[in-house]
């Protein structure tokens, strides 16, 4: 045998026993009495996630428990925050394991050492799991039919697995997988179990059913913010509204005169680099803490960021655009293809800051305990990002930390970071009990991390015969990194604040791209789709721009540079067959195109709009292609791209969060407004999946086009040529 | 603190609280049933939408002072009302929610718009759901959903008639 095949062996028995001991520390790390209150914690009748009761199994690998019961159990180790984890993920087990998903029991992961990965974001979870979770399915699957095959003296040839079941195929009799996994357990790991043939998937690449939906529509979902515990107490804190103020002194007699008031302490939130001091005030329950924190007399020193506001700092950056910056790509000669051009175009694009909103406020129930273990019970896009953050923020170690994800109201990037867990476990060691720490809105909308405002210098230049034959984007903006990193180094280009602008498959000989760092006091964070979501706003309305100048239809200028056979190629060409783009359009209507390529995937938009009567903008209809290769769950993917374009409407159209004395002037959703049902477009999503070894990601591609398909589409309509969001659809103006 | 009786979910509750705290936390905190959730505090969002005697209402803004006596249904008092739970079949067969914080006051506001509305037209259901905020975009599938469970409780007429004559 050769020494892959002894490392799997190996391999196989940590998992075996690991994975036993794993769960079993999953569910009582408490003690046997704290794991009966674990079964009243739960809101609905299911057992909260991650939690599950696991009596005498067998750990076929970290991802899969079976009982002799025969009662399977998968383990995700992608939160579910809407995106369709909780589907997708097990799915690619059980498609190769053979069983289907209704029988399966599908737990959180809980930070267990032995499961990679266990986070969600930047579209990974499917694309990243697709090969590796398939094994694991396949592996067990091999197992189950050797262990029958040993069991029945027979070739394992006449073995196949079907639904749970392994049957003896020339004889018809069979054994449940539960009553296999014994022999099972004993085996050798397959170092290279054969995978299914795609041709007889019966789960993957269909539009099935997501598990959790009936959950969601009848109220029995538990999200963190529904967790309890025995004898916990409930937090508000007070934090200070300027970005960078220290905490002078505080008066809380009349917090404390509040009726279930119990005391106050001192908390601090870590977000990267940042510690922020807040006061909690403690009560028996929520109102009450709600009541005595708004009692509180807090003497804050702002430390001068309370002279802190946008408009300067966006003049900061119209100043900045007009340094040269980091050369972040280089090809071809730029400088002289520009003085060459017929036509030169010039334009600075601009965006603002937003929040993320999640619908799910943040929040966290912790425990801290003697030996300096705390468990974590709270709504975040990952246990590992928990036990790290913590880890760091509270000086224990990571074993010590334990966390249970829920469901997920909402991810989008705020919940990467911890920072609302960190808070709430020192809270609990302060307070010596279980406590639930929920953020207000306000606290959500102005408290940060923010996506942040990107500006764009663009130049392009254009042939005598209507090619691009020069184009620059220059990226001037705060880092996400830099307010979060102290060892950030300005000197050299950030690439993640330069994101896919080098990446497009335009083929545009002379091309210099660059990146002027701008520093921020305020915390920023990835929001959906990261720096394209601003980004492709300039790049793509600045096309639309040299296609202008060119004299050509803005679709066909596109096609012009795709001469190769590229992605972006094959997006283009359906989405200008189901846009009907060549189909004239009712009188005062306009309609723009759009795609990005950037590391989470590819899409592309033709957004239609109508001018009405008040000189307002209407957004009539959404086209778009999502780019795939290979599809999990086509329905789900629809659902996150349609929910997607709505995202991407709201940023473009709606608030932004500004800046004055220091503080957020927006706070919740009446000046931090969401589309809401009659503001909906009809939406017309397309899903290119033609199969291929290619795997993209499904959450954030179908947001960056938005915004400038639809600025291209007001061009298209009015002529007016929109250069900064978001954009007044009642009064556009350029 | 007083007490305040009142009717939730088909069942008489009693429970101690301070006047002016919202029947959201009453609900959530003190009666224990979490489907209900919050969202806003201000009655912007819709995620806490409940039934007052069968109108949508926001529960955030409510003090429980002001609805003590009075009916109240919540999500999970959906289970076993014949309409309730044609519209979370619809809901499921639309493939509706995402993250699904916002569903319950979703399904809340269209239980009532169908209540009052068998039959609602696009305009109906933009005035009824707009008072509802979706963050994960559902919109378009909400408005598929409601037309469904429109469908399913209204008998076709054919059916009706001999319904009657039997």
């Amino acid at each position: 045998m050769s020494s892959t095949h002894k490392i799997a062996r190996r391999a196989f028995l940590r998992h075996t026993s690991l994975s036993g001991l794993a769960l079993i520390l999953g569910v009582s790390s408490m003690n046997h009495a704290d794991a009966a209150d674990v079964q009243k914690m739960s809101a609905g009748d299911i057992p909260p996630a991650g939690l599950g009761d696991l009596p005498e199994h067998y750990g076929i690998t970290p991802y899969i428990s079976i009982e002799p019961s025969g009662k399977i159990t998968i383990i995700n180790p992608k939160p579910e925050m809407g995106q369709g984890t909780w589907q997708s993920i097990p799915s690619l087990i059980a498609e190769e394991l053979e069983v289907s998903l209704d029988r399966v029991t599908i737990i959180n992961s809980s930070g267990q050492k032995e499961i990679p990965g266990q986070s969600a974001g930047g579209s990974t979870s499917v694309r990243g799991s697709y090969a590796s979770l398939r094994k694991v399915g396949a592996s067990a699957r091999e197992m189950l039919c050797t262990a029958a095959s040993r069991t029945w003296n027979v070739p394992v040839t006449e073995c196949k697995a079907d639904n749970g079941r392994i049957i003896h195929t020339p004889t018809g009799k069979s054994l449940g997988y539960g009553e296999l996994v014994a022999v099972a357990s004993t085996l050798d790991v397959p170092a290279n179990p054969v995978l299914k043939d795609p041709k007889d998937f019966k789960i993957l690449g269909k539009s099935t059913p997501r598990p959790d939906i009936p959950l969601k529509v009848t109220g029995k979902a538990v999200y963190g913010i529904d967790m309890e515990l025995p004898g916990m107490v409930y937090a508000s804190v007070e934090r200070c509204p300027v970005f960078g103020g220290k905490l002078v002194s505080y008066d809380d007699s009349a917090a404390l005169k509040v009726k279930g008031v119990i005391r106050t302490v001192k908390a601090e939130r870590v977000l990267g680099k940042n510690r922020y001091e807040g006061i909690a005030v403690i009560a028996g329950n929520y109102w009450a803490a709600l009541k005595g924190r708004k009692a509180l007399k807090v003497v804050w020193d702002y430390q001068g960021f309370d002279s802190f506001n946008t408009k300067d700092y966006e003049q900061h950056l119209r100043e900045l655009a007009k340094t040269d910056g980091l050369i972040a790509h280089n090809a071809g000669d730029f400088d002289n293809a520009m003085a060459g051009a017929t036509r030169k175009l010039e334009a600075l694009y601009e965006t603002p800051i937003v929040a993320h909103a999640t619908m799910e406020p943040m929040n966290c129930l912790a425990h801290w305990q003697e030996g300096d273990k705390v468990d974590i019970w709270t709504s975040v896009q990952g246990a590992s990002i928990v036990k790290r953050e913590l880890s760091g923020s509270l000086g224990i170690p990571q074993e010590n930390i334990t966390p249970h994800i829920s469901f997920l109201g909402g991810g989008f990037g705020r919940r990467l970071a911890a920072d609302y867990a960190g808070e709430a476990a020192g809270i609990s060691k302060a307070v010596g009990k279980p406590v639930k720490v929920v953020w207000t809105r306000e606290d959500d909308i102005q408290l940060g991390p923010f996506r942040p405002m990107t500006f764009s210098a663009m130049k392009g230049g254009v042939s005598a015969d209507g090619k691009a034959i020069a184009f620059q984007h220059k990226v001037i903006s705060p880092s996400i990194s830099a307010t979060k990193n102290a060892n950030y180094d300005k000197t050299k280009p950030d690439h993640s604040m330069t994101e896919g602008i080098s990446d497009q498959e335009y083929e545009i000989p002379n091309m210099k791209n660059a990146y002027v760092f701008a520093d921020i006091h305020i915390p920023m964070q990835p929001w959906r789709s990261v720096t394209s979501s601003t980004l492709a706003f300039a790049h793509e309305c600045f096309i639309d721009e040299m296609a202008a100048a060119a004299g050509k239809d803005p679709m066909a200028f596109r096609m012009e540079m795709l001469t190769k056979e590229t992605d972006t190629k094959r997006l283009l060409t359906k989405l200008k067959e189901v846009s009907d783009w060549d189909k004239p359009l009712p009188q005062g209507w306009g309609r723009g195109v759009a795609q990005y390529k950037f590391f989470a995937g590819l899409a592309g938009h033709v957004v239609e709009v109508s001018t009405q009567k008040d000189g307002s903008i209407r957004i009539e209809k959404v086209h778009c292609v999502l780019d795939l290769g290979t599809v999990v769950n086509p329905d789900m993917a629809k659902a996150n791209t349609e929910g997607a374009i709505v995202m991407g409407i709201i940023a473009a159209t709606k608030d932004a969060i500004a800046f004055e004395k220091g503080r957020s002037l927006q706070s919740n959703f009446h000046n931090f407004r969401m589309l809401r049902i009659n503001e909906m477009p009809a939406l017309n999503v397309h899903i290119l999946a033609d199969g291929g070894p290619v795997i993209k990601g499904v959450g954030e591609p179908g947001l960056p086009p938005v915004a400038p398909a639809l600025a291209n589409a007001i061009f298209a309509a009015t002529g007016k040529r929109i250069r900064r969001l978001p954009i007044d659809l009642t009064h556009p103006t350029v | 603190m007083p007490a305040y009786s009142l009717t939730i979910n088909n069942k008489p509750v009693t429970v101690d609280a301070e006047p002016d705290m919202p029947l959201l936390w009453v609900i959530r905190d003190i009666i224990g049933l979490k489907g209900t959730k919050f969202g806003c505090g201000i009655a912007q969002c819709g995620a806490c939408t409940v039934h007052l005697g069968g109108s949508a209402v926001r529960s955030c803004g409510l003090p429980i002072s002001a609805v003590a006596g009075q009916k109240i249904t919540t999500i999970e008092g959906l289970t076993g009302n014949q309409q309730g739970e044609m519209v979370q079949k619809a809901w499921i067969e639309e493939q509706v929610p995402q993250c699904g914080y916002c569903q319950s006051g979703q399904i809340m506001s269209a239980v009532a718009l169908l209540h009052r509305t068998p039959r609602p037209t696009d305009a109906e259901i933009d005035i009824a759901m707009q008072g509802n905020i979706c963050r994960c975009g559902c919109y378009e599938r909400i408005r598929k959903a409601i037309h469904l469970a429109a469908s399913m409780q209204t008998p076709p007429a054919s059916l009706k008639k001999s319904l009657t004559r039997s």
